[in-house]
């Protein structure tokens, strides 16, 4: 039978193995000759894994997921050939349930940025429109689900990284509350923020593959026991609390096209039974992205540390240890990973700690506090996910400061740990609007409940116009 | 030039190596054995993605040894992250306990002929070992210069307590007595073997000088590289020597660190670059918090056994401090009470252990036939003796076919013996007759190797002195 991938998601790919009128190997070979004929534009994919196991639905992994046998390299060059000798936590569960691996994704160079044009082995571009970014880092995973290159895809989010690419490229993406998924195996950029999570092409599928991977794990200490996860199917809001915090809303930069989107999703809320009412995060958007830019980098220096040519990757060989070290972080790394390597040095340094690192996390517990008294009123919490749709290859690249503004809205909640879905709502000047739901710690359940009423009633099309 | 007496201020730190079946952080074993590299895994090798996972054994082992060193024991414990780059730290970040220890505040009292010394322990805390590198070629042994490095990362990962004490010990003795305490304290807590020569006890000294009557804390310098409590001493004791010197021809102590060579004595400063000075910590994020339960540590209290130092000031009733010391860091005195409990003379029992058992495993030895050694120990043949107790602590072992061996008692037989010693060794005659009347066992064993250990030592020193009278 001929398999329509642009189409197709989990839940159908599921239908299908079930009445046997698919098999594992067929639909893996289906989403391979999609990625052969339409990745040479995408670029979603750094490599493609031919002879995978498993008989269920294939998916996509982002590059910083370790895949015992097949190479994985963070989108750097210091990585380059390296192959991991054991599988990350959550490529074991999705292989414990036989999804066979399509690929590995394209990210941005160690998961630090939000076009994947930082990655060493070029952009991934955006299905919608070529010409523009699907934002980042994982974008080979959203653009991969959004091409119809995979049902559906695991990416990484530190600040953003799953729910922006997500709103850029129209499918639905869960950060997930911080310590319900295994970190192990996973190429760390800062570890207090990083956290796996799903893409897929609506908000069931992403329940279901969250309850793939989620779960306390005895390889990551952070991981912590997980509610059961509820596959969604009411189409009524009633009684949820929804919060419009004004500063999310409201932000400097937001497109109008955006703005637009993201409140007639928030009438449809209402008109569906929740109780909407205007809230305030005044300091968690105003020092959110400060905050974040101390807190990532400073660990993010510590983490890359590893890559010093000794034991894998990428080694440049001199006469002393120390210079074979400089010289191969330097030929190894590109510009992004360099400077979030200074900035973070620096504010980890002697002297300078309490002003920046230990001051950061202050306020960071701050907007913790903020989150929470908010929950104590709102089940949940709406903005745009993105201030703007998916811009241009080269727009902000030369600007690292305009680039770090596309997470302005995902990382106050990043920082406080909480889980966020990203589920299109929209468009504008053609290119898909996301909108940003924000939960109180394991809340996912609430998330999905009120992810899929909305989906259901948006009617968004997953499917990039250009490809119908 | 004045003359005023100086006063050494000393402050250790010690780093023992915990011996949990496991490493710190991941499963792979703990301990020697097995080929280079071979007790390695993502995790202890660094590799991407990889997490620890925190031993939970360990952790109860750090609080177990602080609370035996009368520490205060957090509540909330804080792994941090010590950053710098070297071949022998696979993450270019150590693992350790910072600002937030497991144990702090504890105090060790070291019994003296006074009173007790009081050296204060600030701190104890939990981190992981770095691998072991090997630097070929080049002068210097170190990694700048050498041909190349070889790096073994079985020992990487695997748990390390830091010991850090107070300035409070003021003379290389007082530190050696500090560390045989320090020591026992560990190994009767069974957490370590803490062996120096086997590098799974390593202790560094912080060594400043001041003027005697003084409280001012001046420069100090930190020695390295001392694998025995005696080198420790006498790196001490040279380190001591050299700021002194450097005071009073005018001159500025200026903090270092040096390696000592037992063999030369000599004190070779490290080259300051490879010390890092920002190690950049900061809370790892990678694992949570230790935060033992009242419960936990109350359990672990109980295992505590009686301290050292409070079994020496029992014992010294009984015997006096030296015999004491001795019997209780060399893990022999409850052996001692048992023998004397079986029947034996309570200073004959501690000179036979003390003199003859150290180094044997006390708790192999059984007393009672230890009791009837030490009774027989004149009247049978030295080499008789020698034979038991070099055999005491075998399983099964009996005193009785050493018991029923005579020595030679008489004296119609020894007295020749004597007569021949004393002829032959005028000269020590003479000094004996001039007060050296420590002498006596000279002549006592002169006349053992003639009889072939088989006289009755009683006897032949009966004779030697009634026959220099």
């Amino acid at each position: 039978m001929s398999i329509d991938t642009l189409r197709l998601t989990a839940e159908d790919a599921l239908g299908l193995l079930e009445r046997k009128e698919v098999s594992g190997a067929e639909l893996h070979r289906a989403y391979l000759k999609a990625v052969a004929e339409r990745d040479h534009e995408l670029h979603c994919y750094l490599r493609t894994v031919e002879d995978a196991q498993g008989e269920s639905v294939p998916i996509a992994l982002k590059d910083v997921i370790s895949t015992k046998g097949v190479e994985t390299t963070a989108g750097s060059k210091i990585l380059a050939g390296y192959v991991p000798v054991f599988d990350a936590t959550v490529a074991a569960r999705c292989r414990d349930v036989g999804l066979p691996v399509i690929g590995k994704t394209n990210t941005d160079e160690f998961a630090m940025g939000s076009s994947t044009e930082n990655s060493a082995y070029g952009p991934s571009h955006n299905p919608w429109n070529p010409e523009r970014v699907p934002g980042g880092s994982g974008g080979g995973t959203a653009a991969a689900v959004s091409g119809g290159l995979a049902p559906w895809g695991l990416g990484s989010d530190t600040g953003g990284s799953i729910k922006q690419p997500s709103a850029l490229c129209g499918n639905v993406g869960l950060r997930p509350t911080y310590g319900t998924v295994s970190r192990y195996g996973v190429v760390a950029f800062a570890s207090s923020l990083d956290q796996v999570g799903p893409v897929a092409k609506n908000v069931r599928d992403c329940a279901r593959l969250y309850s793939i991977i989620a779960g306390k794990d005895a390889a990551d200490p952070t991981t912590v026991d997980v509610p059961t996860v509820e596959l969604p199917q009411a189409e009524s809001l009633s009684g949820l609390r929804i919060g419009v915090p004004k500063e999310m809303n409201e932000a400097e930069g937001i497109e109008p096209g955006v703005t637009a989107a993201v409140q007639k999703a928030i009438e449809l809320a209402r008109e569906l039974g929740a109780d909407v009412a205007e809230c305030e995060l005044p300091r968690s958007v105003e020092y959110g992205l400060a905050c974040y830019y101390l807190i990532a980098p400073a660990e993010a220096s510590s983490n890359l540390a590893r890559y010093d040519g000794v034991r894998y990757g990428l080694r440049v060989d001199a006469d002393t240890y120390y210079e074979m070290v400089e010289r191969t972080r330097d030929a190894g790394f590109g510009d992004e990973p360099k400077r979030r390597i200074m900035l973070g040095t620096y504010a980890l340094s002697a002297g300078y700690y309490e002003a920046y690192y230990g001051q950061a996390q202050k306020v960071r517990t701050l907007i913790a506090r903020e989150h929470a008294a908010a929950f104590e009123t709102f089940d949940l919490l709406v903005s745009p996910t993105s201030p703007t749709v998916a811009f241009k290859l080269g727009e902000k690249a030369a600007d690292p400061l305009a680039m770090y503004l596309s997470d302005l809205l995902t990382i106050p909640s990043c920082m406080a740990g909480l889980p966020g879905l990203n589920v299109p709502c929209g468009l504008s000047e053609g290119l898909p609007v996301g909108l940003q739901l924000i939960g109180p710690q394991l809340s996912e359940n609430t998330l999905f409940r009120a992810g899929h009423a909305l989906e259901r009633a948006l009617e968004f099309d997953p499917v990039p116009e250009r490809l119908r | 030039m004045s003359t005023v007496p100086w006063e050494p201020v000393v402050g250790l730190e010690i780093h023992v190596q915990l011996k949990t079946r496991t490493k710190m952080f991941c499963r792979c074993a703990n301990g020697f054995g097995g080929g280079e590299n071979t007790q390695t895994c993502p995790v202890c090798l660094g590799y991407p993605g990889a997490l620890p996972v925190a031993n939970r054994r360990a952790i109860e082992w750090t609080i177990k040894l602080g609370l035996a060193l009368d520490c205060e024991i957090a509540s909330n414990a804080v792994f941090a992250r010590k950053n710098y780059f070297y071949p022998d730290l696979p993450k270019g970040y150590q693992i350790s306990q910072y600002d937030l220890p497991s144990c702090t505040n504890g105090k060790i009292l070291v019994p003296t002929p006074l009173r007790d010394h009081e050296v204060g322990i600030v701190r104890a805390h939990l981190e992981e070992d770095a691998a072991k590198t090997t630097h070929v070629g080049g002068r210097t042994g170190r990694i700048g210069g050498a041909d190349y490095s070889l790096v073994d990362f079985n020992r990487g990962g695997t748990p390390l307590v830091e010991i850090v004490t107070g300035p409070d010990i003021h003379s290389s003795e007082e530190a050696r007595r500090f560390l045989q305490l320090l020591r026992q304290t560990i190994v009767e807590l069974g957490i370590s073997d803490a062996e120096m020569e086997k590098g799974t006890l390593r202790v560094d000294a912080n060594v400043s000088v001041r003027p005697a009557g003084s409280s001012e804390l001046r420069t100090r310098c930190e020695l390295k590289n001392m694998n025995s409590f005696r080198f420790v001493a006498q790196g001490i004791d040279a380190e001591v020597k050299r700021q002194i010197g450097l005071y009073e021809a005018g001159g500025q102590v200026v903090q270092e660190t040096y390696d000592f060579d037992a063999a030369t004595g000599d004190l070779t400063a490290r080259r300051s670059k490879e010390e890092a000075d920002d190690y950049r910590y900061f809370p790892e994020p990678d694992l949570v918090p230790v935060e033992p339960s009242t419960e936990l540590i109350e359990q672990l209290r109980a295992e505590v056994p009686e301290s050292p130092a409070r079994r020496i000031r029992r014992i010294e009733e009984e015997l006096d401090l030296d015999r004491a010391v001795v019997l209780v860091t060399g893990g022999l005195d409850r052996l001692w009470q048992a023998t004397v409990a079986a029947g034996a003379d309570r200073v004959a029992a501690a000179n036979v252990i003390a003199n003859r058992l150290a180094g044997v495993d006390g708790a192999a030895v059984e007393p009672a036939e230890l009791a009837k050694l030490v009774e027989a120990r004149d009247r049978i043949p030295r080499a008789a003796l020698d034979e038991a107790l070099a055999k005491v602590a075998a399983p099964g072992f009996s005193a009785d076919p050493y018991l029923a061996q005579e020595a030679v008692s008489d004296i119609a037989e020894l007295e020749p013996v004597v007569a021949r010693i004393l002829e032959a060794n005028p000269g020590q005659v003479a000094a004996y007759k001039g007060g050296k009347e420590g002498l006596l066992g000279y002549f006592v064993g002169q006349v053992m190797k003639e009889t072939g250990g088989k006289a009755n030592a009683r006897a032949v020193s009966d004779l030697v002195r009634e026959k220099l009278q």
